[in-house]
């Protein structure tokens, strides 16, 4: 099923906000490898509230989550994440391309405080693929 | 800045995808990743930029000087049940950017990835 082309512009409903914990960073962290001293979380780390966003996203258009390759991703940061934030996201398409039957579906999720302040820009480019061309992907 | 090698395992993948919430099973199940079409199974494309930032931060020694990273994800790293080797080395530019290459058995996974730093 070909994604609907008029989601281009379109926000979702934000997932819950998510509260940024001690635990739920030193995890993230040594998932990777690494050691946590209670400071920042690293720069990656808003993937988790974007991830859930995506999810809402992916619902609300009844898109397989299975279909979906992961093309691209980058963070902007207005300031690092830190223990306590409480943050929210708001995701929307902005733009969406067909190339060789798959959908080239690119989002942009602000990531704000408590506080409605927003901490980072989230842009990631997801790849809907066609029925007949599996590919690699992450 | 010198290069280093991080170890990737899949029960490194199955903690990954319960702190990020993405439980995708091409990154925890063998037989869902073949059935995709893929070689096996194969790490989150955000792990690998994971640790992309860890090699940034360790290399700067804080956590929290980052104020873009991104990359794309071109080539899926691929972990046997053993586990598999991944390389990762920066160049910091004259602009101060960090241009960051992640290779795994050879091979560059991530395409355009760079990091730049708060003043």
């Amino acid at each position: 099923m070909p994604v609907d082309p008029t989601i281009v512009g379109r926000t979702y409903p934000p997932a819950p906000p998510h509260e940024v914990t001690v635990d739920a960073v030193r995890a993230f962290v040594e998932a990777t490898g690494a050691s946590y001293d209670g400071g920042p979380a690293p720069a990656t780390y808003p993937i988790v509230p974007a991830f859930s966003a995506m999810l809402t996203f992916l619902e609300a258009e009844a898109l397989d989550l299975s279909r979906i390759d992961h093309g691209a991703q980058e963070f902007r940061h207005e300031r690092p994440v830190v223990p306590g934030d409480v943050l929210t996201v708001a995701l929307s398409v902005a733009t969406l391309r067909t190339i060789g039957g798959n959908d080239i579906i690119g989002t942009t999720s602000a990531v704000t405080d408590a506080d409605g302040a927003l901490v980072c820009t989230g842009t990631a480019t997801l790849v809907h693929r066609g029925p007949e061309d599996p590919e690699d992907g992450a | 800045m010198e290069p280093r090698t991080f170890r990737v395992t899949r029960e490194a993948l199955v903690a990954y995808a319960a702190a990020s919430g993405d439980h995708n099973p091409i990154h925890q199940d063998e037989d869902v990743a073949v059935a995709v079409g893929l070689p096996g199974v194969i790490a989150h494309g955000m792990y690998t930029l994971a640790l992309a930032a860890r090699y940034v931060d360790e290399s700067l020694g804080e956590t929290g000087r980052i104020a873009t990273i991104g990359a794309k994800f071109t080539k899926p790293v691929v972990v046997p049940v053993e586990g598999v080797d991944v390389v990762v080395a920066g160049t910091q530019k004259d602009d101060g950017t960090i241009a960051v290459t992640v290779t795994c058995e050879g091979v560059s996974v991530l395409g355009r990835c760079q990091a730049t730093l708060r003043g």
